[in-house]
């Protein structure tokens, strides 16, 4: 490699407007802030663009902006935040994966947290997720026997179900789904948590009283209901499908009628 | 939503085919809705299935209602914070006007019966003469738009509603999501088509 295209770093930097969600408390009113930023690489990821924004606003004496994250990797879904208009921004990965090469320079960018009543804004871009985190506590388990782990054949799992539970295990509880929906519904993420472990042998027993107390659980947080818009799909960074929907309600409809019984 | 939804459809794509019989002259058409009046018979006695029908869809309608607006209620309720950036919707527009859509329509069903029913507002209103009080129908300029307009706002309700009826009662799936979405615009394009070929019809004189 030559050391005129040494790296894949490309030369030309961005200038950028940023009009960000501001809000210091969750009683806070909040309004958004316009700040300017210069110096962006087209490689650097939205959540590192943020980085050099908060260094700048520390040197200057300035209160950073709050915003979540963790693994910096698409996989743990701590990241999220609405950028123009769009849940994790014009692609369709996480915020943490979304790189800079999505914006041009002199682009004005819209940054604002998820909006839900289900999800109260904490400071800043930070929301309180932890509806979702009731909604696994009421079903999103199996019961298992703890000690040594079992005999990896024990239980066969038939090569559909493998798949389509792979698929549904790869939500990662982000929220993008309900921060998308016009109605902050959390239908997908209830629906990828109910099938992911309802098609198991292993999710077996509980299957019934899961998808019933998981719907129950998420209507108690105060989420919208489904109109089938499908934004969330759209949204979701993991592709969950919006037939995982109808999936759910069929395993809903089952178990309702298998309870009465 | 969903249940009450698919049997008005059931109901929708009856009355369609049956309005087709316009065509066949004021004979035809007059004698068949006669002959709606003796269903059910001897059973039943005369007119009870009509009535029977009249009241299971206007429990329909009404409990269709309630439930749009309780739903609604709810998702305004979760959605308190509008985004300050609102980049276009991506969902069609039949998925985006179900509301204002099933309003029209609510509108439209009260006015449909007041018109042909009881012929309260029918230029012509003569009792047992359903071909005539058709045709006097849309000899009046607005009765077409009327008619026009709430038809083109029902292809658009059944476009989303049938498919989404389908998602929330768990027949859908992967494999049948395309097949579904074609059946919903197929029903929405021949029940449009078909409802509004009646006026057409008449303003362009094939039927008077
Ligand atoms: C241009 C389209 C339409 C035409 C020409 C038409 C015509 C008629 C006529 C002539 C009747 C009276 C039948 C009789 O007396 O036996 C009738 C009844 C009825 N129509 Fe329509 N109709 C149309 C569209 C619709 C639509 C879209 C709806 C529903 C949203 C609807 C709902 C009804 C209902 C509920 C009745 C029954 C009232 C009863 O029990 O007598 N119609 N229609
Ligand atoms: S369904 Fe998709 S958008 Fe919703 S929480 Fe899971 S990964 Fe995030
Ligand atoms: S920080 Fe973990 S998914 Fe974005």
């Amino acid at each position: 490699m030559t050391a005129a295209t040494h790296g894949t770093t490309s030369t030309s930097t961005m200038k950028l407007t940023l009009r960000i969600w501001r809000q210091h408390s969750p009683e806070d009113g909040g309004s958004m802030v316009t700040y300017q930023i210069e110096g962006v690489s087209p490689d650097m990821s939205f959540l590192e663009m943020l980085d050099v924004l908060n260094e700048d606003l520390i040197l200057r004496g300035e209160e950073p902006v709050a915003f979540d994250h963790d693994c910096r990797e698409g996989i743990c879904g701590a990241c999220g935040m609405v950028i123009n208009g769009r849940a994790h921004g014009p692609e369709r990965t996480t915020t943490c994966q979304l790189h800079m090469r999505q914006f041009s320079d002199g682009d004005t960018i819209d940054i604002e947290p998820w909006r839900a009543a289900a999800f109260p804004v904490v400071k800043d871009l930070v929301v309180d997720r932890s509806a979702l985190d009731r909604v696994i506590q009421a079903g999103g388990y199996i019961t298992a026997p703890t000690g040594s782990a079992p005999e990896a054949h024990a239980t066969a799992v038939p090569k559909e179900a493998a798949d389509f539970a792979f698929e549904h295990a790869e939500c990662i509880g982000c929220g993008a789904c309900v921060a998308a929906c016009p109605n902050g519904s959390a239908m997908l993420f209830t629906s990828a948590k109910v099938n992911h472990l309802n098609v198991l042998p292993q999710g077996a027993p509980e299957r019934e009283g899961r998808v019933l107390d998981m719907v129950a659980a998420m209507d108690e947080e105060g989420f919208g209901g489904c109109t089938n818009s499908g934004e969330c799909t759209i949204a979701c960074p993991k592709g969950i499908p919006l037939q995982s929907i109808a999936d759910m309600n069929r395993e809903f409809f089952r178990a309702a009628t298998k309870r009465r019984r | 939503m969903a249940g009450t939804g698919v049997l008005m459809l059931l109901f929708l794509v009856a009355h369609m085919l049956g309005n087709l019989k316009v065509f066949f002259g004021p004979e035809e058409f007059n004698s068949y809705a006669g002959w709606l009046r003796t269903i059910g018979e001897p059973v039943l006695h005369a007119s009870w299935f009509l009535w029977l029908q009249r009241f299971g869809l206007i429990a329909c309608v009404v409990l269709h209602g309630v439930a749009a607006y309780q739903l609604s209620r709810r998702d305004l309720a979760a959605r308190p914070t509008r985004y300050q950036h609102r980049p276009p919707a991506r969902a069609s527009y039949a998925t985006r006007t179900m509301r204002w859509g099933g309003v029209i329509l609510a509108l439209f069903i009260v006015w449909h019966i007041l018109d042909l029913t009881t012929l309260t507002v029918n230029p012509l209103g003569k009792p047992h003469h359903p071909y005539e009080n058709v045709v006097a129908d849309f000899q009046v300029w607005y009765v077409n738009v009327i008619y026009i307009v709430a038809m083109l706002a029902l292809g658009f309700h059944i476009r989303h509603g049938f498919w989404s009826a389908a998602q929330t009662l768990g027949a859908n799936s992967r494999d049948r999501d395309r097949l579904l979405k074609v059946t919903a615009n197929v029903l929405a394009v021949a029940l449009t088509a078909g409802f509004i070929a009646v006026p057409v019809a008449v303003m362009i004189g094939v039927v008077s």
